[in-house]
């Protein structure tokens, strides 16, 4: 095959020194020309608003706020120590429960997602091959609409006189003063419904290449279904299930919208805490330390997903 | 998949799918409420729709909204596909780098993006007098949200193609000019279209990022309903929301259309 190469051997294969293009051997020159004039006013761009500004925030993390909200460029560590717990008085946890909480609330999103993600999987994956492709547009439509609209629409379902939280008091699973809206319910409710597409997919991808004759044999073998499903199902939607999770978490745990709309001011996350210091905190250096410890967490995340999915490009995009 | 799975598994399928389309349902479905307060169903009316034509706040933010979104997907599309040929295509030193730069946007927590970017134009206007938060950052911003998106879906797309009849055309004497604008342009075409559209409902729905990077005076559609929730909702929100979903919805579905007719064909 002398044909430009796709994505995966790209990916695997060391690239010969002269690349071919349209079967054709070209000098690297001729590349790096074509290329320059090509990719570089993406690259200049996304170089200049975007590789910058973050390599700014870094920078910004180790400055100090003055008195007044500027910005004093003295290097410090302060704000990351602030941030993990060091206050005026000894440990103050005020600070590193928001980070924890912020982890917490990812790791849950994406447990729920889980369980609410691979039924549709398993259904979507048993359809008739033309319904396939609708049911998956189906899953992603509700990703593409507005998440505040989305978000608010939350609020109308789960509101303290609305239908839901009269019918669970009624049936005595909540108190009689107790509320879905504003507080956990509604931030978890809302993130899973969210990012249950980013968990559908992935899953998906995985179960269709599910091989049947193995869960047969299982069967056939004795285990019953749910000893087939946990020694020979799970293990083969293995990375699918770590995609997807990590594809949750992520954007979950940094959330700002969603816990800032229905969690009410008590239960601020990462990206609520970010949002204080930019906005009316005004202390940019310190909310640039929380915006480099989620960016951190992204990059761990990334690189797990990346080691799963041994670099193949199971989700692209929803 | 032949295996049968239990009606249980079906059953908690159309149960997700009724959770994931629960909020726009009521949305829409109280949009057309009569009633100005409460959770109560009073009636069917039309009316919430015909006084946002009486709304200039709701208006404006329509418009700057589309201006915005118009704006940034052409020049996103521009430098997007471009960037997605070239990289295709050529080498250059750090193309592997940069193919994970391009996917932080993706991946990267919303507000991150929002505040480098007001740093980074903060940092601008202190030394470019002239230079303020408004359409002008916002649009810059949402370019660089866009042009991974669209480099991504164009770059799958190009993958997809069959490089042999590039080489067919090449061999039956077309230059490379025709051969880009006869045979490359089109097999790339439903990448670019699926990816602008995308882009144009990221931008349409974007609401962290142009907060962040806005001014005074140049409010958005997003922008105007989270102040809206903030304060208390009205129906006419609701209306305007409603719009909102119907033009994203229809996008993602056109896009759906699109690639499917491609896989079709192939």
């Amino acid at each position: 095959m002398t044909s430009a190469p796709t994505e995966s051997t790209k990916v695997k294969n060391r690239r010969p020194r002269q690349a071919v293009h349209f079967g054709e051997p070209l000098p690297l020159g001729a590349h790096l020309c074509r290329a320059s004039w090509l990719c570089g006013p993406s690259v200049t761009w996304m170089m200049l608003f975007l590789v910058g500004p973050l390599l700014f925030v870094v920078a910004m993390s180790f400055a100090q706020r003055g008195d007044d909200g500027e910005i004093v460029w003295r290097f410090t560590t302060e704000n990351y120590a602030r941030l993990f717990g060091q206050g005026a008085l000894g440990f103050d946890p005020v600070q590193p429960l928001i980070l924890a909480r912020s982890l917490g609330v990812g790791l849950l999103t994406a447990i729920l997602c889980l369980l609410a993600g691979l039924p549709v999987a398993f259904f979507i994956a048993g359809l008739p091959h033309r319904w396939k492709g609708a049911a998956l547009t189906l899953v992603v439509i509700p990703f593409w609409t507005n998440l505040l609209v989305r978000t608010y629409g939350w609020q109308l379902i789960l509101a303290p006189d609305g239908w839901i939280a009269r019918g669970l008091r009624t049936a005595n699973w909540l108190a009689a003063d107790g509320e879905l809206y504003p507080g956990w319910p509604a931030v978890l409710i809302a993130l899973v419904c969210d990012y249950l597409p980013f968990m559908i997919l992935p899953l998906y991808t995985s179960v269709e290449k599910l091989d049947p004759a193995l869960e047969e044999a299982a069967a056939d073998l004795g285990a019953s279904p749910l000893r087939a499903f946990w020694s020979v199902v799970l293990p083969q939607i293995r990375p699918g299930l770590i995609a997807g999770c990590v594809l949750v978490f992520l954007p979950a745990s940094g959330q700002f919208v969603i816990p800032d709309l229905l969690g009410g001011a008590k239960l601020a996350l990462l990206g609520n805490a970010v949002q204080q210091q930019f906005g009316a905190s005004r202390d940019w250096p310190y909310g640039s330390a929380i915006a480099v410890v989620a960016l951190l967490v992204m990059g761990a995340g990334l690189w797990l997903h990346t080691r799963v999915t041994r670099g193949r490009r199971e989700v692209a995009l929803p | 998949m032949k295996t049968r799975r239990s009606p249980l598994t079906g059953l908690a399928a159309v149960l997700v799918f009724v959770f994931l389309y629960a909020p726009l349902a009521v949305v829409l479905v109280f949009s057309f409420n009569v009633a100005r307060h409460g959770t109560m169903w009073e009636g069917f009316t039309v009316d919430w729709y015909l006084r946002l034509l009486d709304n200039q706040a709701a208006l404006a933010a329509a418009f700057n909204t589309l201006q915005l979104a118009c704006t940034s997907t052409l020049f996103a599309t521009c430098l997007g596909t471009a960037l997605a040929y070239g990289m295709s295509r050529y080498e250059f030193p750090g193309k592997r780098l940069f193919h994970h730069v391009l996917h932080i946007p993706v991946f990267i927590p919303d507000i991150v993006l929002a505040v480098a970017l007001l740093l980074f134009f903060a940092l601008v206007r202190k030394f470019l007098a002239g230079f303020e938060l408004g359409m002008t950052t916002m649009t810059l911003a949402h370019i660089t949200l866009q042009i991974p998106f669209i480099a991504i879906v164009v770059r799958a797309r190009m993958a997809d193609c069959d490089p042999q009849l590039e080489e067919a055309a090449a061999d039956l004497g077309a230059g490379p000019w025709l051969t880009f604008r006869h045979v490359t342009l089109p097999l790339m075409m439903p990448g670019i279209v699926a990816g602008s559209l995308l882009a144009f409902t990221l931008s349409l729905d974007d609401f962290v990022v142009s907060f962040f990077t806005t001014g005074p005076g140049a409010t958005t559609l997003p922008i105007l309903i989270y102040s809206s929730v903030k304060r208390g909702i009205t129906p006419e929100i609701h209306a305007l929301a409603s719009l909102i979903l119907v033009v994203s919805a229809a996008t993602v579905v056109t896009v759906a259309f699109l690639r499917g007719r491609t896989e079709v064909k192939r």
